[in-house]
């Protein structure tokens, strides 16, 4: 008989809120935007909402399905739940993977939800000492290269507030005691709170930065109405260079100007050209649904092994369908509706197009904003606030990264929760001190980050749709989604289960594989490859050293388990 | 802004918080695990 649950979930808005917790996080409120206004607002959104449909939607349904079922029968951890559906000796050790990879991703992810409290208390104390603002861009890229150390390594220790050092400390010690106190009081509640103060305090920044207008009427191009146009404009007027390379982007309310501007910019060019990108031949570029789909898989966090863990805790006549769907939801409203709303209207508004084109997450996050922040009208305020928003958004995500270890340690190794939560510790500490001490570029978070919060992900993410469309098996998996449901899917929904949404998901992966592993289409290989086999980076191969003794540890920990050893006899 | 960016932003943050409202006011207004008897349960039962 299956060992009755330790913890489950106090309510359905409580895990709807959990998993919509794990979602949202930096990315819906920076990356989404960046990559949009890239692409083109139409296309991209095209793409993407083609892919929310047929890889957000189903991975995270067949997460929740499989989850619950194994979950009823006791068992909590991804391995405890492969091991529940395969009766294969080996599943337990594929099903791991999605212990590491939250274990993994919480060691640097703990690290930048330190920066995001440390740039709110920044901000409050802003408030009160306007020298603390920045004045410009060099200045805000000046401070965020002091504040995580990307000069030399062990340089972001520092024991003053403008480190990472202290709010690292406190950070990590909220995780573990909310961790500590369980899914329904640590977990929930945090996420029953957090959620919607996030939602409550982006709504009003939203307010700010669609009324800032014009800021500086010397720059009058610079306006909110510019931003947006950057963001959602379906075509793209771009001046290329001779290499092909992309000169400037412009933008203008009015599309007849717009043309003469991008046109009167590559006359004063020595070599320019004027290229204009409609929506039907952005829709054309393999790029735009490589980055709509990846941003899709990313954003929803399916494929991590969290819904499959929380969906465990759930209840045998909850409606999942509903659930998954209200969680995903929550994510696209923060997503497109506050995060393609806030970010680069405000920084259109100050440093226009110019200032705000190819910056990537992080220099957008914290070099950029930061400064446009500080030029609005009661930017402090509203700078603590969008930080805040952005560390709820972090902390929501960071705990349920720790989850699937405590749920997998509880399972092996029949322990209770604070020894789970002690061995998980002492283990992210280690890892958490390795990525805050290696700071120099960012090597050991970048390097853990491609190969773990983006290699492994797909990987696991086949791995699920897989097994729930053919080994769990889709009657089985289609009964058990519907099971207490209030709503149910239209039947086409089956083969995308099957055949689309695996067969989607294989393509992009090989895309994605092709282009930032191999290479291909490049002159060398990507810089992930070059710092292992070229360049023998040692930060590099250390961070490949720690996936690999927490890949081990844990499937040591599982073989040597007394729990699956009894089922399998 | 162009018009055809409008619309596209309209549509786009129209639809996802219609959804997300939608979804909402079900989980708030049915109880869980209350089941909808659809086609389907009609020829089970």
């Amino acid at each position: 008989m299956a060992p009755p649950p330790r913890d489950s979930w106090g309510s359905r808005l409580g895990v709807i809120l959990a998993v919509a917790g794990s979602a949202v996080g930096l990315g819906n409120f920076i990356r989404f935007p960046g990559q949009a206004a890239q692409f083109g607002g139409g296309a991209f959104m095209i793409a993407y909402a083609i892919s929310f449909l047929i890889i957000g939607l189903p991975i995270g349904w067949a997460e929740w399905a499989m989850g619950r079922y194994a979950g009823q029968r006791g068992y909590h951890s991804a391995a405890g739940v492969f091991h529940c559906l395969v009766p294969w000796r080996g599943s337990k050790y594929i099903g791991v993977i999605g212990a590491i990879i939250p274990l993994v991703i919480f060691m640097y992810y703990v690290a930048i939800e330190a920066w995001t409290l440390g740039y709110t208390v920044r901000f409050v104390r802003a408030i009160f000492d306007p020298t603390l603002r920045f004045a410009t861009v060099t200045d805000s890229q000046a401070y965020f290269g002091r504040f995580v150390g990307s000069a030399a390594d062990g340089s972001a220790l520092r024991p003053d507030l403008d480190s990472l050092l202290p709010w690292l400390a406190v950070v990590f010690v909220i995780n573990l005691v909310l961790i500590y106190r369980g899914i329904s009081a640590g977990i929930q509640k945090v996420c029953e709170i957090g959620m919607p103060v996030l939602i409550v305090l982006s709504l009003l920044v939203l307010a700010r930065v669609l009324t800032l207008g014009t800021p500086d009427p010397a720059f009058p191009d610079r306006n909110v109405s510019t931003g947006l146009g950057y963001m959602w404009n379906p075509g793209k007027t771009l001046v290329v260079g001779e290499d092909g390379r992309t000169i400037a982007e412009v933008v203008d309310a009015d599309a007849v100007r717009q043309r003469e501007r991008a046109d009167a910019m590559a006359a004063a060019t020595p070599g320019a050209r004027v290229e204009r990108r409609t929506m039907l031949s952005q829709l054309a570029d393999p790029d735009l649904w490589l980055a709509a789909a990846g941003q899709i898989f990313f954003s929803l966090s399916v494929g991590f092994g969290v819904i499959l863990v929380y969906a465990s805790y759930v209840g045998p006549r909850d409606d999942i369908v509903l659930s998954g769907l209200t969680a995903s939801a929550t994510n696209e409203f923060c997503e497109v509706a506050l995060g393609g709303l806030i970010t680069l209207p405000a920084a259109v508004a100050f440093l226009g197009v110019a200032g705000v084109a190819g910056q990537g997450t992080f220099g957008l996050g914290f070099n950029v904003l930061p400064m446009v922040f500080s030029a609005m009208p009661a930017g402090s305020l509203f700078g603590a606030m969008f930080f805040f928003v952005l560390f709820i958004a972090a902390i929501t995500s960071s705990l349920s990264m720790l989850q699937p270890g405590i749920a997998l340690l509880e399972e092996a190794l029949g322990i209770g929760r604070k020894g789970s939560v002690g061995l998980l510790g002492t283990l992210t500490a280690l890892g958490t001190g390795f990525v805050a001490w290696f700071s120099r570029d960012l090597k050991a978070l970048d390097t853990l980050d491609f190969w773990v919060g983006t290699f492994l992900i797909f990987v696991l993410a086949m791995i699920q749709i897989v097994l729930f469309g053919w080994a769990f098996g889709i009657e089985r998996g289609w009964e058990e989604l519907h099971r207490g449901g209030a709503i149910r899917l239209p039947r086409f929904f089956r083969p995308i289960f099957r055949y689309v949404c695996p067969g989607f998901l294989v393509t992009i992966f090989v895309l994605w594989f092709l282009e930032n592993v191999v290479g291909l289409g490049r002159a060398e290989p990507s810089s992930y490859v070059a710092d292992l086999f070229e360049k023998g980076e040692p930060v590099a191969w250390l961070s490949i050293g720690v996936v690999l003794v927490v890949s081990v540890g844990l499937a040591v920990t599982i073989a040597s388990s007394k729990r699956y050893a009894d089922d399998e006899a | 802004m162009q018009p055809a960016g409008l619309l596209v932003m309209a549509v786009s943050v129209g639809t996802v918080t219609a959804l997300f409202l939608w979804c909402v006011w079900l989980v708030l207004t049915r109880p869980s695990g209350e089941v909808e008897q659809g086609p389907d349960d009609h020829r089970r039962s």
